[in-house]
């Protein structure tokens, strides 16, 4: 079950992406697009409803100003379990989701009973997606019977909330183990019951650790969903997570999405950015496109 | 056997790093007797845009120095100037036909407007703000603060002192600058960013690009980011362009009539009516105590 990544050989393929020259429309159409994919994030202890309600009215909207065609909304708010209710009634009649950390993120070290009851309340106070973390230090005790076996519980509690798998690659120390904990997550995830499209995704990181997502264990992952999407026609989704502020970076990704996984996975229902700083870079990049001037970062709420 | 002079090619300074541009283009500088005398870089808008987001980021790290602090610092970028006297002497003398003499004292000079704005910097809120007088229970202050980043478009001549006036007046209020270097002699400007890096100015307070002004005046005018721009004897229709840039984000554009003789005497180079255009005033209400 193991893959031998070749370290070398991964660092300079997700260099090549970056190398790609995007202009005019294309970069129209890519920033945008990056727009619609992101999952607009606060976890901070300082969050407060007011924040999260300001946050959700910036995912709908991202921007005040006049611009045509009309800018899409982001995929998703992603808040701590105990702000789910408030971002629920803020984004009321919106496309746009709600999404919960739970299972005691971000380090996960809780007992499983309480991550898993995290879970249900979350999806009970109207969460639409689940983002959950692994246990780490199971993994990297080579338990990972108990890795799965937990993730496959987490997956049953979320009943029909989609469910976002949070490897935290800056602590699986190798991309070998990144592919690993990659494969691990989505066979656990099958081993519940089938999955459609985009109801599983595998995720990089917490934001809380660093490195974040990086583009060599970003395409590591994709590669492990391109391998079973080869095995079994069943797409799972992916989502990169911190350190992703600009919306060249965001750029590189597409590319690489685009390059690895084919054009079905350049859309918001299977590939998102895990983001809060980024939002106001795409915007500054569409305005600069479209007015022809450079824009302020104070041109843009904060959220 | 003669030997082959090693003439230097100068990189910009962007975020405290020497950088070249992204455009790969230079430009031969030649001295008053027609040999090449150095490189430089011919910048893009592309490095301009680079240079504002370093200004940016440097932004909060200098304007919340304590005015003492930032006071220092300018002190200390004048003792470094001070110790490259004779470079710059005759990084002025290259494509200017004056004795070196002349040159030095246009150093010299340069050193001690430094060093008059490095006093300024913990004053000209004294004599820039006021206590307002009100009537009821309650003291009116206005201060002034920081605007952001500002442009600074050196004149040709004098070409070191012009530009560290310029340069002086934003930065002693707390504003992050983006120098762009004459195109005529941009070799002072370049060597400058030598003595930033050997100063304590933070990364990103400084930024110095060098190249065609006249191509950069659209991108510096209509940056939204860029609060400010300073130059001096800029042509009628250069000044028409920049203002019209400026217009949309309501930039603070000020055009120095400084001349001849006027840039050797401190007391008008480094009056804190020219730190005056370069922040912005904020009063507030408090209350007293009867």
């Amino acid at each position: 079950m193991r893959h031998a990544i070749d370290t070398v050989m991964v660092e300079q393929r997700a260099a090549s992406f970056t190398r790609r020259s995007i202009k005019t429309d294309s970069k129209q159409q890519g920033l945008r697009l990056a727009l619609s994919m992101i999952d607009l994030t606060t976890l901070e202890g300082k969050d407060s409803p007011e924040k999260v309600r300001s946050l959700c009215h910036k995912a709908v909207t991202p921007w005040e100003g006049i611009i045509e065609p009309h800018l899409p909304s982001v995929a998703a708010v992603c808040v701590y379990p105990s702000l789910v209710k408030v971002a629920k009634r803020a984004l009321e009649g919106s496309s746009v989701n709600v999404a919960s950390v739970a299972t005691g993120f971000p380090s996960g070290q809780y007992p499983l009973e309480v991550r898993l009851n995290d879970v249900v309340e979350a999806v009970s106070d109207g969460a639409d997606e689940i983002d959950m973390v692994i246990n780490r230090g199971a993994f990297l005790s080579g338990c990972f019977d108990e890795v799965a076996d937990e993730i496959a519980q987490v997956r049953t509690a979320c009943g029909h909330a989609h469910l976002k798998i949070i490897l935290e690659t800056g602590e699986l120390e190798t991309l070998e183990n990144v592919r690993l904990a990659s494969d691990i997550a989505i066979q656990a995830s099958a081993s519940v019951g089938p999955i459609a499209d985009g109801e599983v995704f595998i995720k990089t990181s917490t934001g809380k650790v660093s490195p974040a997502a990086t583009m060599p264990v970003t395409l590591v992952m994709l590669e492990s969903i391109r391998d079973y999407y080869e095995q079994t026609g069943v797409r799972i989704g992916m989502k990169p997570a911190g350190g992703i502020k600009t919306a060249k970076q965001a750029l590189h990704y597409l590319v690489m999405v685009k390059e690895t996984l084919g054009n079905d996975w350049l859309n918001p229902h299977l590939f998102r950015f895990g983001a809060s700083s980024l939002t106001n870079d795409v915007l500054r990049q569409i305005c600069k496109q479209q007015t022809g001037h450079y824009t302020a970062t104070y041109d843009f709420s904060e959220a | 056997m003669a030997r082959l002079t090693v003439a230097k090619t100068y990189k910009m300074y962007i975020g405290g790093k020497f950088t070249r541009t992204e455009s790969g283009r230079s430009i031969a500088i030649k001295n008053l007797q027609g040999e090449v005398a150095a490189h430089v870089c011919h910048a893009s808008r592309k490095d301009f845009r680079g240079a504002v987001e370093c200004a940016r980021g440097a932004f909060s790290t200098w304007s919340d120095c304590t005015g003492y602090l930032r006071g220092q610092i300018l002190y200390r970028m004048a003792e470094m100037l001070e110790g490259r006297r004779d470079e710059f002497a005759s990084a002025i003398q290259t494509m200017q036909k004056m004795t070196i003499a002349a040159a030095r004292k246009e150093v010299d000079a340069s050193v001690d407007c430094l060093v008059q704005f490095a006093g300024w910097t913990d004053k000209f809120q004294q004599v820039l703000g006021c206590a307002n007088p009100v009537a009821g229970a309650y003291y009116n202050f206005t201060t002034p603060q920081a605007q952001g980043v500002v442009a600074v478009i050196a004149p040709h001549t004098p070409s070191l002192l012009g530009l560290v006036a310029l340069l002086g007046a934003p930065l002693c209020a707390g504003n992050t600058v983006i120098v762009v270097g004459s195109d005529v002699n941009p070799i002072p400007a370049a060597i400058l960013g030598e003595v930033c890096q050997t100063s304590d100015i933070p990364s990103g307070v400084i930024n110095i690009v060098t190249g065609v002004q006249s191509e950069l005046y659209e991108h510096i005018a209509t940056h939204r980011q860029v609060a400010g721009i300073y130059s001096a004897a800029l042509a009628k229709k250069d000044r028409v362009e920049i203002e019209q840039g400026a217009a949309d984000s309501m930039k603070r554009v000020r055009f120095s009539t400084l001349d001849g003789d006027d840039w050797f005497d401190g007391s008008i180079t480094a009056s804190p009516w020219n730190i005056e255009p370069f922040v912005e005033m904020k009063t507030i209400w408090h209350p007293s105590a009867c």
